[in-house]
């Protein structure tokens, strides 16, 4: 049997605007897998919140460019969210919940525990000073 | 915009927009803490009849104003929840904190004071 393959690739600036648009761009792209409902909720909200931690933490809300990489094979489909800002110090404590470095920001430093709940893989490649990129995966009609 | 505020006596209704993400979030909280501060506000009823995507900006939201009405004795209430905003209020833990009504009639029968 043929493999059904395809990939998109979209640049954005990190504005809060533009959260919307990623992940309904994203959700878009995965229809062609013909997502349930609740799997559609589970990527848009993913990556609501890694393009979110993006706008606020990668770039403190000054600006920069987001950079989102998709593709699927079959019914695997993989979602790259990366930004060029100044990276995470410590990956495993800003994985955890309700952590967060910005308390100001009031959100709920559940961003990185929704990834891990809605998708089924997350890895997170970071370094201070050289931006974050996050990498979720999603097996789409694993109920069936 | 499409949020709107109610108040009536110490309670406050919000009617929360299609969607609640940390862009959506700012101008929430902003326009619900001015009404909070002038109104006197200690009960809050958010209304997510029209809300069809929430991400974890929402929970922040809810939080806050939590914070900001709990000292006072004030309670938060949320109606009319859909599936979407369901699972998120569900796994965040926030109903160790509030309560949910299947309607505003409900949770102003409940939560009035």
């Amino acid at each position: 049997m043929k493999t059904y393959k395809n990939s998109m690739h979209l640049t954005f600036e990190a504005l809060s605007v533009n959260e919307s648009f990623a992940r309904v761009a994203v959700a878009a792209f995965a229809t062609q897998l013909d997502p349930t409902l609740e799997e559609i909720a589970d990527i848009k909200t993913a990556v609501s919140e890694a393009v979110t931690n993006s706008v606020i933490h990668g770039y403190e809300e000054k600006g920069g460019k987001i950079y989102i990489d998709c593709s699927f094979e079959d019914k695997t489909l993989d979602i790259s969210i990366k930004d060029e800002g100044k990276g995470i110090e410590n990956i495993d404590r800003a994985r955890e919940p309700m952590f967060t470095t910005r308390p100001e920001c009031e959100r709920s430093g559940m961003g990185f525990t929704f990834m891990e709940l809605f998708m089924d893989g997350l890895e997170v490649l970071s370094e201070k000073d050289n931006g974050t990129t996050v990498k979720m995966r999603k097996i789409i009609g694993k109920a069936e | 915009m499409d949020i709107s505020f109610d108040v009536i006596g110490k309670n406050m209704i919000i009617t929360m927009e299609k969607e609640l993400d940390h862009h959506n979030a700012e101008i929430v909280r902003n326009a619900a803490d001015k009404y909070i501060y002038t109104n006197k506000i200690t009960n809050i009823i958010f209304d997510f009849k029209k809300t069809i995507f929430m991400d974890s900006s929402g929970i922040g939201v809810i939080l806050g104003r939590y914070k900001m009405v709990s000292t006072l004795g004030g309670k938060i209430s949320v109606v009319n929840v859909r599936p979407e905003v369901e699972r998120i209020l569900l796994l965040s833990g926030l109903y160790k904190l509030i309560k949910k009504y299947e309607s505003l009639e409900e949770a102003l029968e409940n939560e009035n004071v």
